[in-house]
């Protein structure tokens, strides 16, 4: 196979890959920022992902399976929320809780109301998120070159892609250019420092967490209706820990995010096409170790090679007012 | 002027048992700079809190300029025009000058208008308060004197005109602090009422008009600045009559006990944090190290107690060399003749949880006579206790209280009392009168004289400057890592603090 071929469709399936990743990490953007840390990534997106898959089976509605999703992920935050805001509790504890809720609950439920081993029934094409041509997709495909990269690589992929990758610049705008924005990532920093002019420390962090969820939701989605024809179990499969890998990897920066989750997302990609391919030189690379690559890289990279991963000042660290 | 600016009126407040305010009255005149001064945990926090709608009283009425208002929030407070300087500064650390001094005070969802409008007003104020720093700078890159500024731009970006600062000078060299003080007497010229909030009575009587004396949650006095005097503001603040001059001997310095040699220390971020420091302390002399914090001091301290590996340099004890930039165990150094009074008493000195007669053994458990077999002999270690509690009158005297019932005072006495007690040959002592009231200062300096004339060498270091000229037979100056001069206690305050603003030091090593 050509060369240029071969990377038209590892790019292609890095894109695909990669979309979840760069929903999930955003989403932990807005937490973490906020100074509420979120292991929970995992468990929002896996319960998101299945409550797609049943909501858009029993109504065959696309629409409405998506809206499943980010009710459930927003919901799995406002727990995440009571737990770290309100009652103070530990982040990491509260988020692992999620994540192992979430992971039992959805086999059982999926068991008891569908009776296929923890899945929910293979969705028609109704139910199910369609791919997007983009204009004259079909006219440049033999250009060369230009006609494959975009036709085949910029075009035809689900709308859910097209929205992760606009919510790369879009949250850097929100961010780093709104008020609310500014309260969010002052809020990480000093809460103090939010108090004290008036603003409620609480409320900012619980609309972080709300956003996360959205944007968990629309990650969930994507895995149980654009990426697979319904719910798997366990079908995120450590996506929430490599998003959360990445957001670390990214410095907490919008636009690290984007290329973090690309890399990740590139090294997923190669490692499902690769798998017991024999390479010249090394010879077969057993599978595992392809998948523990994004993990490897993340402790590699950051032991040394990217400098410093700073993270929010007072991240982990529930405020509250010092007497 | 006779309006009031601040009228409170029967204010009380507890936290469970503690009763922090009882029945608090006090008048604030328009146009003048108030004094509220008391000791550690007298509550002058938790008033001045009260008053910035962080807490909200039990009883009592908070008037502002004629009307009785409800301060449920920060945000009332800032709505009646009440500003405040917190004693740990209330900012975002990596935000610029202006994203600090718009947070919260926004004008619109989209920040470019609202950037747009408090950089027009922020230069307004620079002008009208002589107040200038650069709007974008990041704030963790500025000293800790033009952070302040910052805080207080941010309370008149608010149209603040009541202005409360908490123990604003804590963190400032002299020169700063003087600097703040011309600003304060600016703002009183323009009309804003001032309300400084300090144990320390030297600034009370340099820039005030009025002062209250609060004394365990109450407002004992308040007093026409120019018509009181130290002594008595002191007596009002502690209850009782308070020697605030140390009496000492001439300093009788023998042998050469600690001897510190081009000593490098470096931080956990790899920054150059003591630069090539050398002194030597002898037997019955107490040497002081005067700076600002943050400028060595403390790395200095955990390299020669063996906490902190050094980069390069030597260090011997009675003669010997300690290892400091290999493996040193503290333990090892105490049995050779060392004692350390930690800087942080909460966290390194004491163990909060544990209790009394626990922390005073902490570090010396290994000694048999602590030990029966295997075990501890708890007897044996609450005597012990005891007889400490009787020495050094600590309060209450309860060996199996929990440690975080004692009041600062007290946790510094029983870490000095074990300490001590040990009869070292050299006693490091960082920040021996942090967080301790009156009283237990005058004790504490008397006990630090004694330790001297029994022939110690003591390493003491401060950031109270009085503190240093008070107790020290020879004073070292640190600025930037560097000892950048040695003066003896007489040497003017001015002199000092130039030299630990690190202008005159830079001189003096050039030369």
């Amino acid at each position: 196979m050509d060369f240029f071929q071969v990377f038209i469709e590892l790019a292609q399936s890095t894109v695909r890959v990669s979309t979840p990743l760069i929903l999930a990490a955003l989403a932990g953007l807005f937490t973490e920022r906020a100074g509420v840390f979120d292991i929970g990534l995992e468990g929002k997106m896996l319960g998101a992902a299945f409550a797609a898959g049943t909501v858009a089976f029993l109504t065959q509605s696309v629409a409405m399976g998506l809206g499943a999703a980010i009710l459930v992920s927003v919901l799995l935050s406002l727990v995440h929320g009571y737990a770290s805001i309100t009652q103070r509790g530990s982040q990491i504890v509260s988020g692992v809780a999620i994540n192992f809720v979430v992971a039992g609950s959805t086999v059982i439920l999926g068991e008891a109301w569908f009776r296929q081993g923890g899945r929910t029934p293979a969705l028609m094409e109704s139910g199910r998120f369609g791919t997007i041509k983009l204009p004259f997709a079909d006219a440049l495909r033999e250009v060369p070159i230009l006609g494959p990269l975009y036709s085949n690589l910029l075009s035809g992929h689900s709308p859910l892609t097209y929205l992760a990758f606009l919510m790369v610049p879009a949250s850097w705008w929100i961010l780093y250019r709104t008020r609310f924005g500014l309260r969010l990532r002052a809020v990480g920093e000093n809460p103090g420092a939010v108090d004290t002019a008036g603003i409620s420390v609480i409320w900012l962090r619980y609309r972080a967490v709300i956003c996360c969820g959205i944007l968990c939701g629309i990650a969930g989605a994507y895995l149980s209706l654009a990426a697979n024809a319904g719910f798997t179990k366990g079908m995120t499969a450590g996506k929430g820990y490599i998003a959360l890998a990445a957001l670390i990897f990214a410095k907490w920066r919008p636009k690290n995010i984007l290329f973090a989750c690309l890399l990740f997302g590139f090294l997923d990609a190669f490692a499902i096409r690769y798998q017991g391919y024999a390479f010249p030189l090394i010879g077969k690379v057993p599978v595992q170790l392809m998948q523990a690559l994004p993990y490897i890289l993340t402790v590699i990279l950051l032991a040394g090679f990217i400098g410093k991963a700073i993270p929010p000042k007072a991240g982990g660290v529930p405020y509250v007012k010092e007497r | 002027m006779s309006e009031l600016a601040i009228e409170l009126k029967g204010i009380d407040k507890s936290f469970g048992l503690v009763h922090a305010n009882r029945n608090i009255n006090l008048k604030v005149r328009k146009g003048t700079i108030h004094g509220i001064i008391g000791e550690n945990g007298a509550g002058k926090s938790t008033l001045m809190s009260i008053l910035y709608g962080f807490y909200q009283a039990d009883h009592g009425d908070i008037v502002i300029d004629g009307k009785t208002i409800k301060i449920r929030d920060p945000n009332a407070a800032i709505a009646a025009g009440i500003g405040m300087v917190h004693q740990h500064f209330m900012l975002v650390e990596n935000f610029t000058v202006l994203e600090n001094i718009m947070l919260g005070a926004e004008e619109s969802q989209i920040l470019n208008a609202s950037i747009t409008k408090a950089r027009a007003e922020l230069k307004r104020l620079e002008k009208d308060y002589a107040l200038e720093v650069d709007p974008d700078a990041v704030i963790e890159e500025l000293p800790v004197g033009l952070q302040q500024r910052v805080e207080i731009l941010k309370a008149l970006y608010r149209r603040a005109d009541i202005l409360i600062l908490d123990e604003p000078t804590g963190v400032l060299t002299p020169a700063e602090a003087d600097h703040l003080f011309r600003i304060l007497e600016q703002l009183k010229a323009e009309g804003k009422t001032v309300l400084l909030i300090t144990h320390k009575l030297r600034e009370i009587m340099a820039i005030t008009d009025e002062v209250s004396v609060m004394r365990r949650g109450e407002m004992v006095a308040t007093r026409t600045t120019k018509d009181t005097s130290v002594e008595e503001l002191a007596e009002l603040m502690v209850g009782r009559r308070v020697l605030l001059r140390v009496e000492k001997g001439e300093a009788k310095p023998a042998d050469v006990k600690l001897s510190v040699k081009n000593l490098t220390v470096r931080d956990s971020r790899g920054v150059t944090m003591v630069d090539d420091v050398s002194f030597d302390i002898r037997a019955g002399e107490i040497v002081g190290i005067a700076g600002v914090a943050g400028n060595g001091q403390s790395e200095l301290l955990e390299a020669i107690s063996g906490i902190r590996r050094a980069k390069s340099g030597t260090v011997s004890l009675n003669g010997s060399a300690i290892d400091v930039t290999g493996h040193v165990d503290p333990a090892e150094l105490r049995k050779r003749g060392l004692a350390h009074v930690p800087e942080d008493r909460h966290h390194v000195g004491l163990v909060l949880k544990f209790e009394e007669s626990e922390n005073a053994i902490l570090g010396y458990h290994d000694d048999p006579k602590y030990r029966k077999g295997l075990l501890l002999d708890v007897d044996a270690i609450r005597a012990d206790a005891e007889e400490k509690i009787a020495a050094y009158d600590i309060r209450p005297p309860n060996p199996r209280l929990k440690t975080a019932n004692f009041s600062g005072g007290n946790q510094q006495k029983i870490v000095l009392a074990r300490e001590m007690e040990r009869g070292p040959d050299v006693l490091i002592i960082g920040q021996p009168t942090r967080g301790v009231d009156v009283g237990a200062i005058e004790f504490i300096h008397k006990r630090i004289i004694e330790m001297r004339d029994q022939g110690k060498a003591v390493l003491l270091v401060s950031v109270e400057l009085d503190e240093i000229r008070a107790l020290s037979d020879r004073i070292l100056v640190m600025f930037a890592g560097r000892v950048v001069g040695e003066r003896m206690p007489d040497a003017t305050e001015g002199e000092l603090g130039l030299l630990m603003a690190g202008v005159e030091g830079r001189k003096e090593a050039a030369e």
